[in-house]
């Protein structure tokens, strides 16, 4: 029988798989390449994105470059430990059974 | 649970490949390979004729001074081999990224050109000081071993193929620096063989 409730439920969209994924190999990235790279809208992004914030999983830098407002995600130690650690339990999950 | 199962195997596919398309560019053509390679070799038996109609056997190498205006001519050659190499492998790179529906201006993009310019430049620097002291024997040799680099230092942001083909086109330079006088012949075997027989595996492998 399968555990299901051992998966961390914050990364069950494929959304926040996504932004997850993108952040352990890259450093800093940009709101909108970050939204190209996933294909999804803007609402969708930052909504998911500041839900993945409120678990200390990602932060966000917001700044000015000139007038224009910009915006870049970075993974912390505690999203990296939490996602890697996601990662082992679907691998363990597909293993079993 | 088979549908679950399934579910857990689409998110694990999902997050390798977004993985692999933020950090690395994949839109290298292998069409670009060939290109290059046939400009090379082109280039390459240009120069071997030229030679030849000198009255220099390259192969025997005979009598091997130049004169300052036939090195020009032939340098003049190698620019020129170089620029049109260069625009053709963007070509078929450009289209190929184009036809995926992939951005070609990102991050990789631009680790990927510094990593692989830096170690370039560094060799042509070099190339233009051993020109000025005369050790033209030394050129393809020398080529040959920092283009190697390049490739090697900027294949961890594209093809892991790349990293071989750095390995090839170094030992290529490096066997080259002990057969003094065939060096027009290791430059075409490096740059325009070896480009097009990689670039046919790469077309075949990931077309």
């Amino acid at each position: 029988m399968i555990n299901i409730q051992s998966l961390n439920k914050e990364f069950e969209s494929r959304v926040r798989l996504g932004i997850m994924s993108v952040l352990m190999v890259r450093d800093r990235v940009e709101f909108k390449e970050l939204k190209e790279l996933l294909e999804i809208t803007d609402g969708n992004l930052a909504s998911h994105a500041s839900a993945l914030e409120k678990h200390d999983y990602i932060e966000v830098y917001k700044e000015f470059v000139g007038r224009k407002p910009r915006t870049t995600y970075r993974v912390t130690a505690d999203g990296k430990k939490a996602f890697t650690a996601h990662l082992a339990q679907l691998e363990k999950l597909l293993r079993s059974s | 649970m088979a549908a679950e199962k399934y579910q857990y195997q689409e998110d694990l596919t999902a997050i390798r490949s977004m993985m692999e398309r933020s950090s690395r560019f994949i839109s290298l053509s292998g069409l670009s390979g060939v290109a290059a390679g046939a400009v090379a070799l082109l280039g390459g038996c240009w120069a071997l004729y030229l030679l030849h109609k000198e009255g220099r056997d390259y192969i025997s190498h005979s009598a091997m001074a130049y004169s300052p205006a036939f090195l020009t001519r032939l340098l003049v050659i190698a620019v020129l081999i170089l620029i049109i190499a260069i625009t053709s492998a963007a070509y078929f790179t450009v289209r190929k990224s184009k036809r995926s529906g992939l951005k070609i201006w990102t991050a990789a993009t631009r680790q990927l050109l510094v990593n692989l310019f830096v170690p370039l430049l560094i060799g042509g620097i070099c190339c233009m000081a051993l020109l000025y002291h005369g050790q033209i024997q030394l050129l393809a040799p020398a080529t040959l071993i920092f283009y190697g680099l390049a490739l090697i230092n900027a294949s961890k942001y594209t093809f892991q193929e790349i990293y071989y083909l750095g390995l090839l086109e170094a030992s290529l330079g490096l066997i080259s620096c002990f057969l003094i006088g065939y060096g027009l012949l290791f430059w075409i075997a490096g740059f325009g063989i070896l480009h097009i027989l990689y670039g046919v595996l790469m077309q075949r492998k990931y077309r």
